[in-house]
């Protein structure tokens, strides 16, 4: 086996240990978080309740600092009284990893309190397309209009200046607007990913558009080919791959804006799941739904990058 | 060889050249270019690339542009792809002007322009479908251009999976399909290897021997332009304009011994005085003068190369 040096600038990586680092990636902050839940010495700044002891506004499973606790500990010492009893613990908004894994678990196959609310997987489900309406919205005229940007310099000047405007203006601001006009359900919320979506997408779309080798052009010009055909037949093709790419990081930001889409109007799809689990303190059921954002968002986009290698297999740039 | 020895005149043909000349001459003239002028406008001022250049090409000849860097070949040889437009005098095919790019001017740039989301088939139908053509028949003779360059086997490969060498033999493939009336070539084998150039200049002018076609052939490699060409056309920089117009003496077919016959030897003679004297007659002004700067010895003195 030949020595890897790790740290030479812009080398590529072994597939080999692209994976072992690619899977340390995630292993490196999961034992952050294991230490900081299970080692007792390190932060663990509460004290979890066992038993109340004498005290009498003490309950069993209340957390309270370490201080106060080490204090009423003493005091009832001093009065011959039974001290109260309890564990190191951490604020309950750090659950540990096994809790969360237990909880992921649960919340599909927990039937919801009551009948009219949804089920874990119809929440997600509802977020679902609602990110995929608001993409897919915003892709149908962002692309074809980004791509006739980047190719046309008069079209370019037309809109980009005020696609330029457009995209500082927080999509979030629009919410108030979007339910005036679009009413309570997901018409905002899509809009709201709309808006966060296109602006930016046309611009890197039409900068894309434009980075396509222009010798490419000439050549296809100097065999006949017309106007119409250099649009359709040279520049969609040539950018295709880098569109696509593209599109997968701008998926990618769509997702950020979910939760903010999802809070306007009535709250609705995993916002709504995160939002109840957080009223009522289980915050392991909080960060399970967050999870599953990830794990759906990093699915998603590896799935279409194994789609990339088999559409475009003449890309070499493609991952 | 004797360096003494005295070589022939350039101008000095054999009578098996001559008539081939002759030949040549008679045959129709498929590009006039008459008084072309271009001149480049940039923020520092105009520039004037090409000044009242006159040539004209015959039918099935193989012309050759040599010249110094930046004195306009490729200026031109984009005007003729009529991807250029001149700022004066007029270039004609077969008696027509060129007015933008077309068909009957097929072109093989220096870089590898192939598109590389096409196999090489689908490149070589490309310029046959963009033309109306309909698939299968364009697929045929792709087919078919591709057995003349000895590519069939790689018909379903991708540009990226061939060598610079057959990426180029693709492109002349491509450019010959539409059967055009001139192939235009920009330095096609300027990035090549010495090796597989010598193999590329050999098929090229195989595959001129073979089909209908007129050649206009740039190039700064003034061995490359003799066993090429028919003609040379020489230019100069700052302003480009026509210095001569060669014939080469070498008789046909061409072979690669041939570049040490005398005729050979004359004639790159010829070019090299064409194209160096300028030169230097020109370094004053020259923006790739350079002055070797007075470098210290940094090793050792008994330490020496020489
Ligand atoms: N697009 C352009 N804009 C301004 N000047 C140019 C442009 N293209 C070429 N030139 C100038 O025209 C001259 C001829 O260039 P070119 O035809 O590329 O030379 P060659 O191919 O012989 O090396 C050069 O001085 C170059 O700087
Ligand atoms: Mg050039």
């Amino acid at each position: 086996m030949s020595r890897t040096n790790w740290f030479s600038v812009q080398t590529e990586l072994s597939s080999q240990a692209k994976t072992v680092l690619g899977v340390f990636s995630f292993i490196l902050p999961i034992l952050v978080w294991s230490i900081v839940s299970y080692v007792p010495v390190v932060w663990h700044p509460l004290v979890q309740i066992t038993d109340p002891g004498s005290v009498s506004y003490l309950q069993v499973d209340m957390r309270m600092p370490r201080g106060p606790f080490e204090d009423a500990v003493a005091e009832a010492q001093a009065e011959g009284q039974a001290p109260p009893e309890g564990f190191p613990a951490n604020p309950v908004y750090l659950p540990a990893p096994h809790e969360v894994a237990e909880a992921l678990y649960t919340a599909f196959v927990t039937p919801p309190p009551s009948k009219d609310m949804p089920w874990l997987h119809q929440s997600l489900w509802h977020s679902i397309q609602v990110i995929f309406w608001g993409f897919f919205l915003s892709s149908a005229i962002g692309v074809p209009l980004g791509v006739l940007c980047g190719a046309y310099a008069p079209i370019s000047r037309l809109t980009e200046p005020f696609v330029e405007f457009f995209r500082y203006l927080p999509a979030p601001a629009f919410g108030a607007l979007a339910v005036a006009i679009l009413g309570i359900y997901d018409g905002p919320k899509i809009a709201i990913i709309f808006i966060g979506t296109f602006f930016q997408q046309v611009l890197i779309i039409a900068n894309t558009t434009r980075k396509l080798d222009g010798a490419l052009a000439e050549a296809a010009l100097t065999l006949g080919a017309g106007n119409l055909q250099l649009l359709t037949r040279v520049v969609v093709p040539g950018v295709l791959p880098d569109l696509y790419r593209d599109l997968r990081i701008l998926l990618g930001w769509a997702w950020t804006y979910l939760i903010v889409a999802e809070l306007i109007g009535t709250t609705s799809g995993i916002t709504w799941f995160i939002t109840q689990q957080a009223r009522y303190q289980h915050f392991e059921n909080v960060y399970a739904a967050i999870i599953i954002i990830g794990i759906i968002g990093l699915g998603t986009d590896l799935v279409l990058g194994m789609l990339a290698r088999r559409f475009f297999p003449w890309d070499r740039n493609g991952k | 060889m004797n360096p003494e020895k005295a070589l022939p005149s350039y101008l000095d043909q054999s009578d098996a050249v001559r008539e081939r000349f002759e030949r040549l001459k008679e045959r129709p003239k498929i590009l006039e270019v008459k008084g072309l002028d271009k001149v480049f406008e940039t923020p520092k001022g105009e520039t004037v690339a090409l000044k009242d250049i006159h040539f004209d090409t015959h039918r099935r000849e193989f012309l050759c542009v040599v010249g110094p860097s930046g004195c306009g070949k490729s200026t031109l040889i984009r005007i003729l792809a009529g991807l250029d437009a001149q700022t004066g005098g007029e270039v004609l095919l077969e008696g027509k002007p060129v007015r933008g790019p077309g068909k009957d001017r097929g072109m093989v740039f220096q870089g590898y322009t192939l598109f590389p989301w096409l196999s090489v088939k689908r490149n070589v139908m490309f310029g046959l479908t963009v033309n109306g053509m309909g698939f299968q028949e364009a697929e045929r003779q792709a087919l078919q251009w591709l057995a003349l360059i000895g590519l069939e086997k790689f018909a379903d490969a991708y540009p990226h999976q061939l060598s610079g060498g057959m990426k180029q033999r693709v492109a002349i493939a491509r450019a010959l399909a539409n059967q055009p009336r001139i192939l235009l070539m920009d330095e096609p084998f300027g990035a090549l290897d010495a090796q597989t150039r010598a193999r590329m200049q050999a098929h090229l002018l195989e595959i001129w021997r073979k089909i209908d076609i007129t050649i206009v052939f740039i190039t700064h490699d003034l061995d490359e332009a003799i066993y090429l060409a028919d003609r040379v056309l020489v230019l100069k920089a700052h302003p480009g304009e026509v210095q001569e117009l060669i014939e080469v003496p070498v008789p046909h077919p061409r072979k690669m011994e041939q570049f040490i016959s005398d005729e050979f030897l004359a004639t790159k003679a010829r070019l090299e005085e064409l194209i160096y004297a300028h030169e230097e007659k020109e370094e004053g002004e020259s923006e790739e003068e350079y002055d070797y700067p007075d470098m210290p010895r940094l090793v050792e003195v008994d330490d020496s190369v020489d």
